[in-house]
């Protein structure tokens, strides 16, 4: 083979042709935001009804302009007994007694209800939580909308589920939600109670009250029966008395591992059923054989998706020493095309943070990372001057004893560690008591299927990461919780699934 | 032969024939037989009041020690294939049935039972053990799944153990209940600390005994005899414990140690009604201490023909 | 070898450039050891680009996917409609290329739009070696580059001799470009420095052309068969010296897709960051819209980053792209939909 030439001398390559690129710049593309027909004031929904609660008006704000959007009835605790009465009744008169069949049909309506203003709901989703449109317009709208048409296919087949012959619902579920996913957390936890035959109480998060209240109107046009599905709006209070309520006989809960616990801790002895989807601290763990380009990709769709307001988010990458430079530049190189800004351009990747109170939390903890001696990088992204937001941030030299990589950031804020072989890579993996989820990157077969045994995590994304599906289970290990939701174990926390003889 | 030689029983004839030799009851962590560290005993009666043994008094130290050996024990019997799973239980029912004699004996001269009902509960529980050393191998299967996802990737979801499994099995059902208890949970390559009946305890460490010569690796169970109100708060607190069986207590007990375990969000199995451990058994102890693991990993587009579209 | 250029713009609002005249590609800078290394010799060769990075074919065709959604609005997307116009290299291909034809495809070339007099030309036209002499003459003088295809396109079935007798004719014609291909066969048939040293071979006999000729490799990806090959046919085809990196000689299916486009980007991006050296991408075949174009653009700003936003660093092999950029470009100034008989046909 022949040899490529040489440069003559040092100044040939400093005559290498210069010249002025393009500078680019994309026009704002944004979606309109009367495609959201937001009403002035928003009212909850309880036995089929609008109602005005007993607790006065809220303004909800967008937290990219930090501007009220709407008004919103707020609940107090005679509204959730209403509420819960409601569902009781619907349980008792009409949901129990219908066939899965029909009860399928009203699932089936509401997915097609979705699916029809799905435009809509994901700009109010876009305006009341300040993810990204191209988020809730790809990912969070239509996924909701794919749950309700997959239970809806349980509802008549819930005999070949796997809990015997005759399985029952549970009958009234208490559900609250978080702000990271308003909706497609509604659909999560409506979609298989109802598919099960339960009716709810669900109770969406103080921020983001807005999009369920849209999904009410669309249930109210499917003409589900009247107390199947009630909405009561309100904080940690109003949640705290859902999921105490006598009334109630499943808990669904959604939310950070401190909550949880809490509720987990009140309903001892009760025995009513609880399932948890709580906080996490995944690792995404990149091996010097995967395919970086994609990896990267990976990372950052680990991380930076939903401004990482996603309790399965990649937020500690540990990353095989021998490619650490290479991946770490490239990240850089990737996070910092990253466009953060308007939430309703359609070009945005990073939106704004949902709360001022959330965004306190995320400055909070990366002063903490700064104090331990972690070297922080940020994305040189321009911020917008008003709005709740905050830019790409990755911290390197992360030892496993620093906050920031044991605690949940729960914002676009990642934390690299390094490791030398793959049994390295497992133990500061599990070395956490959360167990969410986990990513593993390498183009070795055999290293893939082994890394996914030894996760102690619910979701192993192998060579891809945050994919969500109706019928695949989703749900953490150790403290992130317990039950599940998708896939036959998600409709198992709506049944009574106890088959043992008694005496 | 082999029933649980009273202290107080003397031979026929305390002159020719020989004196029995007496068992000590310990407990059984991680293979082996510890006196309690607290070196405490207490005296365990059979039904009308007689002395029948001393037995280990648990401490929380116990509990620690039995703890980690069950996470020692964890790791290799997790990693353990299903198959091999299944000889070794199934192994336990085949030592069982070698010693049917001695756990009738057990039960009758320990707890009171007629000879038949003691038959029949020492036949149950062997067929209980033939009955999980058959699930371990078909749990991935009946509830696991290829999740045909909309997108190209290949996603399944498989049934895992839990891990650490603090069970306390029935305070009236020495041999069946305990079995009932810790076979299902020990089925899917959980382990396990299992308080025994406190009152009737000696089945469970006679049970240990059968388990330390069968081919279970140490530390997939551990039995500890005591006082449940004593050790529970401290099984019931540990953060290296991931799940609770509380089949065996009731009350404030159980709603307390529910309460401790939300510390550290612990799955907890609390039957609401009454087990009957006679009946066969249905799935839902299997369950209980199974978490589901779903993996993802993309497929198709081998190649370029195949896989672009855009 | 010349000192590089210094053209300025010749396009509209904030294109920078059309095609250069007389720009000649940047001398090469010494590779770094361990790409020297690589090319010690075949088993190193070898060694070297099965030891790139894999790529996951969904991950990449999803991040395609992603960046295709992107929304080009307004200013943004006129200036993408000029930038893509003075990328494209105006082709065409076929047996019965005439010289009436090649004459007509220059006039399309230098003035695209006649309506529009403002609109960018083109950057070159593409055409067999045998027409270069009529393209050269129809384009002395405009700054618009003669590309030609050489070395027996598109299958690249034929001896070495013939490979370089036919780009020789190419540049005696007066071709300011040269487009190869690669030998396929020799590359699935693992004989990389067979395929290297054809590519250097050709790219001495254009380095000893007057004028700084530019040399394209056509990797035809198509018949590559995986993004993997791609990557590593994309290594081989720069550390031989390629000016540019092609995808597809267009009579392949399938051609230029975004994903192999990306792949290609990626390979650039990362071997400038290995060698200082930017080389160019030139996607071809397949690509037919303004919308497919502007999707590139986005995918190069994107992926490989600002400075490849410009004709000399990419381009659009393409013969009825043009019509559709000069369609919407209408559309973008008038306000209203143009429609199909407002532009010539050529």
């Amino acid at each position: 083979m022949t040899q490529t030439d040489k440069p003559s001398s040092a100044t040939d390559v400093a005559r290498r042709r210069t010249h002025t690129p393009l500078q680019w710049e994309y026009a704002p593309a944004p979606e309109s935001a009367a495609t959201g027909r937001i009403r002035p004031r928003y009212q909850m929904f309880i036995g089929g009804e609008f109602v005005d609660g007993h607790g006065g008006d809220v303004n909800t704000i967008n937290p990219a302009t930090e501007e009220s959007l709407a008004a919103v009835t707020w609940s107090t605790t005679e509204d959730v007994d209403a509420a819960v009465r409601a569902a009781r009744t619907a349980y008792e008169k009409t949901w129990s007694k219908m066939t899965g069949l029909q009860r399928g049909k009203y699932l089936y309506r509401i997915a097609r209800g979705i699916a029809e203003r799905a435009r809509e709901l994901a700009v109010v989703e876009t305006l009341d939580n300040g993810k990204p449109i191209k988020e809730s317009r790809d990912v969070d709208v239509p996924t909701a909308s794919a749950h309700f048409f997959y239970h809806a296919g349980w509802a008549d087949k819930l005999a070949h589920a796997g809990f015997g012959a005759a399985p029952r619902p549970l009958g009234v579920a208490g559900q609250v939600i978080p702000w990271n996913f308003p909706l497609l957390m509604a659909a999560w936890k409506i979609a298989p109670a109802l598919a099960a035959g339960n009716t709810v109480v669900i109770k969406p998060a103080e921020t983001t009250p807005l999009s369920i209240l849209v999904l009410a109107e669309i249930i109210a046009d499917a003409g589900l029966p009247p107390g199947v599905v009630n909405i009561v709006t309100g904080a940690g209070d109003i949640g705290a008395h859902l999921v105490n309520h006598p009334g109630i006989d499943k808990v669904a809960f959604t939310g950070s591992t401190e909550v949880g616990r809490k509720i987990q801790a009140s309903l001892a002895g009760t025995g009513r059923k609880l399932t948890l989807e709580l906080g996490g601290k995944a690792a995404n763990i990149i091996f010097d054989d995967a395919p970086i380009d994609q990896a990267v990709e990976g990372i950052v769709n680990g991380i930076f998706f939903n401004q990482g307001h996603v309790c399965c988010a990649g937020s500690r990458l540990l990353v095989q020493e021998s490619v650490a430079d290479e991946v770490i530049s490239k990240l850089r190189d990737r996070i910092s095309t990253l466009r953060l800004g308007d939430p309703m351009d359609k070009n945005t990747d990073v939106g704004a943070i949902n709360s001022a109170e959330q965004l306190g939390k995320i400055r909070e903890l990366a002063a903490a990372g700064e104090a331990e001696g972690a070297d922080r990088w940020t994305s040189p992204c321009p911020l917008p001057d008003r709005g709740f937001f905050f830019p790409p941030t990755v911290f390197t030299d992360v030892s496993q004893a620093m906050r920031i990589a044991r605690e949940e950031i729960f914002g676009p804020v990642l934390s690299v560690l390094t490791f030398r072989t793959p049994d390295e890579a497992i133990a500061k993996a599990n070395n956490t008591p959360y167990g969410l989820s986990a990513g593993v990157w390498t183009e070795k077969g055999s290293r893939i299927l082994g890394m996914a045994a030894a996760m102690r995590a619910g979701v192993v994304w192998a060579n891809t990461f945050n994919r969500f599906d109706p019928t695949a289970a989703f749900g953490g290990y150790k403290e992130s919780g317990f039950g599940r939701e998708g896939g036959t174990s998600g409709l198992a926390a709506y049944l009574d699934t106890d088959d043992e003889g008694a005496a | 032969m082999a029933g649980p030689a009273r202290r107080g029983s003397a031979p026929a004839s305390p002159v020719t024939d020989a004196v029995p030799v007496l068992k000590t009851y310990k407990l059984f962590v991680g293979g082996a037989f510890p006196r309690s560290e607290s070196g405490r005993t207490y005296p365990v009666r059979g039904p009308k009041g007689e002395f029948l043994a001393n037995v280990a008094q648990g401490s929380r130290k116990d509990a620690r020690d039995a703890v980690a050996a069950a996470r020692k024990g964890f790791r290799a019997w997790s990693g353990a294939t299903a198959y091999n799973r299944g000889q070794v239980i199934y192994r336990i029912a085949e030592m069982l049935q070698g010693r049917r004699a001695q756990f009738v004996e057990l039960l009758v001269t320990g707890e009171g039972l007629r000879p038949k009902a003691a038959e029949s509960a020492v036949d149950a529980a062997i067929d209980r053990v033939v009955h999980y050393a058959g699930w371990t191998d078909k749990i991935a299967a009946v509830y696991g799944s290829s999740n045909p996802v909309a997108g190209p990737f290949f996603s399944f979801s498989t049934p895992e153990p839990t891990g650490v499994v603090a069970a306390f099995a029935p305070p009236e059902d020495s041999l069946l209940g305990l079995i009932g208890v810790i076979a299902p949970i020990i089925t899917s390559g959980n382990a396990v600390v299992v308080v025994a009946s406190s009152e009737r305890p000696l089945p469970a460490v006679t049970l240990a005994e059968v388990l330390a010569t069968s081919d279970l690796p140490g530390g997939v169970v551990n039995v500890l005899t005591g006082d449940a109100a004593e050790i529970g708060p401290h099984l019931a607190a540990h953060a290296d414990v991931n799940a609770l069986d509380l089949t065996g207590v009731s009350g404030d007990l159980r709603e307390a140690l529910a309460r401790t375990a939300a510390g550290t969000v612990k799955r907890v199995y609390a039957p609401t009604r009454t087990p009957d451990f006679a009946a066969p058994p249905g799935t839902a102890r299997l369950r209980a201490f199974l978490e589901t693991k779903t993996v993802w990993h993309p497929t198709g587009a081998v190649s370029l023909a195949g896989g672009s579209g855009y | 070898m010349t000192s590089p250029d210094d053209s300025s713009g010749t396009g509209t609002g904030s294109v920078a450039v059309a095609a250069r005249p007389g720009a000649v590609p940047p001398p090469r800078p010494a590779l770094p050891p361990h790409l020297a290394d690589a090319v010690a010799d075949e088993a190193a060769l070898r060694r070297f680009l099965h030891g790139l990075p894999g790529v996951d074919p969904v991950g990449v065709e999803a991040r395609a996917a992603a960046l295709a959604t992107r929304s080009i609005k307004k200013a943004s997307k006129l200036a993408a409609l000029d930038l893509a116009i003075s990328m494209v290299d105006l082709t065409t291909l076929e047996g019965a290329d005439t010289p009436g034809k090649v004459r007509s495809l220059c006039a399309k070339a230098r003035r695209p739009d006649p309506d529009r007099p403002d609109t960018p030309r083109v950057a070159a036209v593409c055409v067999y070696p045998d027409r270069v002499a009529v393209a050269a003459e129809e384009l002395a003088g405009t700054g618009i580059g003669i590309a030609s295809v050489a070395t027996a396109f598109p299958s690249g079935r034929s001896s070495l001799a013939v490979k370089l007798a036919d780009t020789q004719l190419a540049l005696d014609a007066g071709a300011t470009e040269i487009d190869m291909v690669i030998d396929r066969g020799a590359f699935l048939a693992g004989h990389y420095g067979k395929v290297f040293d054809e590519i250097a071979a050709v790219r001495d006999t254009v380095r000893r052309a007057p004028g700084g000729v530019r040399l394209k490799v056509i990797l035809e990806t198509g018949e590559l068969a995986t993004y993997d090959n791609v990557r590593r046919a994309s290594w081989l085809a720069m550390l031989a010296g390629a000016d540019f990196i092609k995808t597809s000689t267009g009579k392949v299916s399938p051609a230029a897709t975004l994903p192999v486009v990306h792949v290609m980007l990626q390979a650039v991006r990362d071997w400038r960051a290995e060698t200082g050296e930017q080389v160019a991408v030139k996607p071809a075949g397949g690509i037919r819209t303004a919308k497919d174009a502007i999707r590139h653009l986005v995918a190069v700003h994107e992926v490989a980053g600002t400075d490849w936003l410009d004709p000399f660093y990419f381009r659009f092999g393409a013969s009825s792209l043009l019509n559709d950029l000069i369609m919407q470009r209408r559309t973008q100034l008038e306000g209203h939909y143009s429609g199909p008989d407002y532009v010539t046909v050529d």
